[in-house]
């Protein structure tokens, strides 16, 4: 399929989605949570919520009564996940609401289980997601919801 | 060769070998482009491709291997994985054409360097823990 721009120069296609569409909600007046770099958000919060969901749905269903409350927050993480993946990904003000909601529980989800699982290892026999400020998922979970947040709380491009 | 113990589960080898350098490579010039502010071209849809016909070709020695004597150690984690990393690919294509910026050719650099991560962990899941 020909593509219709041809990328000759840095300048010449300098953030074509975000400059040109900042109203691309279903109302006019917000800036877009999905286009740009929050497409790039949307796809790094599907992969953890297929993550999350898989691991949770395992845990759950293989072994619940080793760790209920690890298991329990698997699955409370990734029903976050997906919740901040549809909130992002279809954007307009709903949206950015329970986007910025979920990403600041997620943000307080890893550093209080962080903190937990290293000062009280006996209480997460088992991992989650966010356990040990997400290491086992490359510090992924600990930088995304930060990064969540700038992304929803930039301020507009003048 | 090395006998390390992911090359003898049918997921791992020499084709796991390539399949994860193409998608590091796949990961380098996609980041390249990012940062050179271009979207992604048809390039990167090729080296996708590519990448989904090593990870096809690791289903089928899986499937292979399970039909004959052995079989997976967790068995509906390997399956979920499986399943999870046959659709990457068709995933970063779909949205990267949905993203012609720079930020399309991050999304493929993503999830081409979750990729490796992946099949490592396929390996790792094949293997009966602790055996």
């Amino acid at each position: 399929m020909p593509e219709p721009e041809r990328a000759t120069g840095t300048g010449a296609r300098s953030e074509p989605a975000g400059g040109t569409e900042p109203a691309a909600g279903s109302d006019g007046t917000e800036r877009a949570t999905n286009r740009g770099p929050g497409r790039v958000l949307v796809a790094v919060y599907l992969l953890f919520a297929v993550a999350a969901s898989a691991r949770a749905g395992v845990q759950i269903a293989t072994k619940f009564a080793e760790a209920p409350v690890a298991y329990l927050l698997s699955a409370l993480a990734a029903a976050i996940y997906i919740a901040a993946t549809v909130a992002l990904a279809r954007g307009g003000t709903t949206g950015r609401r329970v986007a910025l909601a979920c990403c600041s529980v997620e943000l307080l989800g890893v550093l209080a289980v962080g903190f937990l699982s290293v000062f009280d290892a006996a209480l997460f026999p088992d991992d989650t997601v966010w356990s040990d400020f997400g290491q086992g998922y490359g510090y992924v979970p600990l930088v995304l919801p930060v990064l969540g947040l700038l992304w929803l709380l930039r301020r507009p491009r003048g | 060769m090395t006998s390390t113990a992911a090359a003898e589960t049918p997921v791992g080898g020499a084709l796991a070998t390539v399949t994860i350098v193409l998608s590091l490579v796949l990961a380098a010039w996609s980041l390249l482009s990012t940062a050179r502010n271009r979207p992604p071209d048809r390039s990167h849809l090729a080296g996708l491709a590519l990448v989904e016909l090593g990870l096809l070709a690791l289903v089928v020695n899986a499937a292979l291997a399970w039909a004959g004597d052995s079989g997976p150690g967790e068995a509906a984690t390997f399956l979920g994985y499986l399943v999870t990393i046959v659709c990457l690919p068709p995933l970063a294509a779909v949205l990267a054409r949905m993203e012609p910026t720079r930020w399309g050719s991050l999304i493929v650099t993503v999830i081409c360097l979750v990729i490796p991560v992946l099949i490592v962990r396929l390996q790792q899941t094949w293997q009966v823990p602790g055996a």
